[in-house]
């Protein structure tokens, strides 16, 4: 049980904090990997996914989409990429095989944010005389917004995982003490586990801290809080409210 | 300049006369020549990626079962049980295998049990909405025709759970077939081993058949689980 004993030694030692390989420069590296891969797949995924979610066309594209990316598995299409001549072990390389990883998630929560909008609500913005980008600014954004966030958290996760795995290919990143701890003349245990504990919190914050910003981004709960806080008279729940404005509108 | 240029020849004459010239020799990504000649190879891997898909999906299945029916009745179980599956979920995959390594050791077992939890995750959010689904005025007749509780789950709510169960089912299916490969961090990543020894060494072919080999598993895996599917729930057909 000595690898136990030792992991606060690990952390401990200074050795492990210092220079291009210690912990902050690897997280900063892990980091930089996942904001940028984050960053081009909503730019990507989330006009698309809105867009088809909007017209209500190409639903099969954002589900094959998403099927696709499941399929694939990351080792395969990164050790491909790596051997393609042009591509090789470069920034843009890791971060492009990222990006079409994280496309998924958010492409298809995005069109099912939208598809999912209470379509009486969708009517009654055009009897107000809304136009179609009207509708979609002031009535179907607002209203998908808890399912694009979902997308977007659970790209995040996957991004953060994936980039621990691009380690095999001796990528930088968080990945890297695990994979230098692992090799033909054993595995260093101690360290091993070190990277895998800064690897799960790092994962868990993402996951929990954009579960957070996802529930203070979404519209509709902020409006229903700020009436709370406004009336100290019990509402009656919001969802039968929904239910009778769509009933009368259609 | 031109000593140089006349060993340059010489030596090229000499390689086309000892090394025969086929898609092995030129790191072809697409050579029938490696498929023929490593068979073995090939069919070793993909046996040791069926084992750990099958095995992490039976227990993952066995275990999500129960699971779900708990949390579908105890209140109080469903929290915990959400909570927990979230967390095993947010667990990247390399760091779940060496997480596992002190307990279990350098083995498939640690693949297995790592590749189990994550499909426990899916299948358990999978039954429990399906679950969730049944209408209660159907729970209702069952109760009011005499059927005991666990009649009731095993008569009327697990065959309307059935779609969303098998849903999840295939998207387990697919992602641990994709998730097996990342097992090569520990030797046991039955077409990922493939993949990262061929990567090392520079080898087109073997990294692209065995990617192409993984892809075509998760395909094959879904359709015989959509197959699955529509046999076992012939009244959803129209």
């Amino acid at each position: 049980m000595d690898w136990l004993t030792d992991i606060p030694g690990w952390f401990a030692d200074p050795a492990n904090w210092r220079g291009d390989t210690g912990v902050p420069a690897l997280f900063v590296q892990h980091l930089g990997y996942s904001a940028a891969a984050l960053g081009l797949a909503c730019l990507v995924g989330l006009p698309v996914g809105v867009w088809l979610g909007h017209t209500g066309r190409g639903g099969v594209l954002a589900q094959q989409v998403s099927n696709a990316g499941r399929a694939v598995p990351v080792l395969a299409l990164l050790g491909i990429l790596l051997l393609v001549p042009g591509f090789g072990r470069t920034w843009w390389t890791l971060v492009l095989c990222l990006t079409l990883f994280a496309i998924p998630p958010v492409l298809t929560n995005a069109y099912t944010g939208l598809r999912e909008v209470d379509r009486g609500a969708v009517d009654a913005a055009r009897g107000m005389g809304m136009s179609g980008g009207e509708v979609l600014r002031r009535v179907e954004l607002p209203l998908a917004t808890p399912l694009i966030m979902n997308g977007v958290r659970q790209s995040a996760v996957q991004v953060v995982a994936t980039v621990s795995i691009a380690a095999l290919f001796a990528f930088g990143g968080l990945g890297r003490i695990i994979t230098r701890a692992t090799g033909s003349a054993g595995i260093d245990l101690t360290a091993a586990l070190a990277g895998t504990l800064l690897i799960a919190a790092f994962a868990l914050v993402v996951e929990y801290g954009l579960a957070a910003v996802g529930r203070r981004a979404d519209p509709v709960a902020r409006a229903r809080r700020s009436a709370e806080r406004r009336s100290s008279t019990p509402r009656p729940p919001r969802s039968g409210q929904g239910r009778e404005a769509s009933v009368t509108t259609s | 300049m031109l000593t140089s240029g006349a060993v340059a020849v010489g030596v090229d004459a000499v390689h086309a006369a000892t090394i025969p010239e086929n898609c092995l020799v030129r790191n072809d990504w697409v050579c029938p020549l490696y498929v023929e000649t490593r068979s073995s190879v090939l069919l070793e891997a993909l046996g040791q990626h069926l084992y750990l898909v099958l095995v992490s999906l039976a227990v993952g299945a066995a275990l999500a079962v129960p699971l779900a029916v708990l949390a579908h009745r105890v209140r109080r179980a469903r929290g915990l049980t959400l909570g927990v599956t979230t967390v095993l979920y947010t667990i990247p995959s390399l760091a779940m295998f060496i997480l596992l390594l002190p307990f279990v050791g350098l083995s498939a077992t640690t693949v297995v049990i790592a590749l189990a939890l994550y499909s426990l995750t899916i299948l358990v959010r999978n039954i429990l909405v399906g679950l969730d689904g049944v209408d209660p005025e159907v729970r209702d007749a069952a109760t009011g025709m005499g059927l005991s509780p666990w009649r009731t789950l095993w008569r009327v709510e697990a065959p309307l759970a059935l779609p969303s169960a098998m849903a999840g089912l295939r998207v387990a299916a697919v992602s641990t077939v994709a998730l097996a490969t990342v097992g090569a961090i520990i030797g046991y990543g039955g077409l990922g081993n493939l993949i990262t020894s061929g990567y090392q060494a520079n080898f087109n072919a073997q990294v692209l058949t065995a990617s192409v080999l993984c892809v075509v598993l998760a395909v094959a895996f879904d359709l015989l689980l959509l197959g699955a599917q529509r046999l076992a729930t012939p009244w959803r057909r129209s």
